[in-house]
């Protein structure tokens, strides 16, 4: 793909970063305004997104480590299960860092729920950006190869 | 039948996306009109939760009113949505390779020839 | 011909789905509700969370949330499998 002109890259310059931050504002108030971990997750993934769209595949292929968003996606996983299990003398899903509504503190008063709005959001972002590179460098692969050479899906 | 509006809205739309898929010729088209089956079924979910007279489900924004609408269909439409775009990725990278192997994205074409 | 055919057979079918879905309950009134009354009452003195639907996403029905995310991971794996590169055919 080709990047396109002068404003839409000027644009995306300006906004770009300022996305990412109102991403993860969503995100964190998951507890207390509308939106929460999904919502978060997605709107960190158009980031991705709005790269390819103004710049072009080749500088973003080139720019973007693949092995981060990776790495965002299992730890977010992990994370997730992890927190699940931690109540488990109780019960599987047990909410077990929860306070009074009028106690302060590093971790919400909501507890467990306000977390694992983190990891999921973790979760999403990592994955939708994962396929949206997946998808892009599976065009590049299908024209660099003639069409009677199919490209054979075991080795 | 003019106060359950939104139910109505609900069937057109599903009517239109159903019509799609019998009748387009073209691959993509008909992808496009599955999602507007699950866009249908979605509204239909979250219409069915709808009190009158109420506000959001959210404490920090209601103020002072005390009915609120029932949240548990919102909660899952939620699960609703991202399964299906799951599919729906899925399905366009099965397109694409259908492309890359027969050359076309006709209906028709790909029904006759053979691999 | 096989055209008209599937257009009267949408129509016969949306008109159907439209019946149906009109008669679920007037809209605005639904009946009884002690589940969606328990966690509207419950969600802010025991839980201490301000936003009712994320209580019901993480908290309440959390299970249904594991599912998802297991679903979205798989549909990762799934179009990681469809676009490997492999040996070439002779």
């Amino acid at each position: 793909m080709n990047p396109l002109s002068v404003v839409v890259r000027t644009g995306c310059d300006l906004f770009a970063w300022f996305m990412v931050v109102f991403g993860v504002s969503v995100l964190v108030h998951g507890y207390m305004t509308p939106g929460g971990g999904f919502q978060g997750g997605a709107i960190i993934a158009t980031f991705t997104a709005f790269l390819l769209v103004a710049y072009g595949g080749r500088k973003l292929l080139g720019w973007a480590n693949e092995k981060i968003f990776d790495l965002f996606e299992e730890v977010g996983l992990l994370a997730f299960f992890f927190l699940a299990f931690m109540g488990f003398p109780v019960t599987f899903f047990y909410n077990y860092l929860v306070k009074p509504l009028a106690a302060g503190g590093v971790v919400p008063p909501a507890g467990t729920t306000a977390l694992m709005s983190i990891a999921v959001g973790l979760e999403v972002s990592g994955a939708l950006s994962m396929v949206i590179l997946t998808m892009y460098r599976g065009i590049r692969m299908f024209e660099t190869a003639p069409m009677e050479e199919e490209i054979g899906h075991d080795r | 039948m003019i106060g359950n509006a939104p139910f109505f809205v609900v069937g057109l739309l599903f009517l239109g996306g159903l019509t799609a898929i019998f009748i387009e010729k073209n691959l993509i088209k008909i992808a496009i009109a599955i999602g507007i089956i699950s866009s249908a079924v979605n509204l239909f979910l979250v219409a069915l939760g709808y009190r009158a007279g109420g506000t959001a489900p959210i404490h920090f924004l209601a103020g002072e009113r005390t009915v609120m609408v029932l949240p548990t269909p919102q909660a899952m439409t939620l699960t609703a949505i991202v399964i299906s775009l799951a599919t729906t990725a899925f399905l366009l990278s099965l397109i694409m390779l259908v492309y890359r192997h027969y050359g076309t994205l006709d209906v028709d074409e790909i029904r006759r020839l053979r691999g | 011909m096989k055209k008209m055919i599937f257009v009267v057979a949408a129509l016969l079918l949306g008109a159907m789905v439209v019946g149906a879905v009109d008669n679920a309950h007037p809209f605005g009134f639904p009946g009884k509700t002690p589940m969606d009354d328990f966690f509207l009452a419950d969600a802010l003195p025991n839980r201490s969370t301000e936003n009712i639907v994320t209580a019901i996403v993480f908290d309440y029905r959390g299970f249904d949330t594991i599912g998802e995310a297991a679903v979205l991971f798989t549909a990762l794996c799934a179009i990681s499998v469809l676009f490997r590169e492999g040996g070439r055919k002779r």
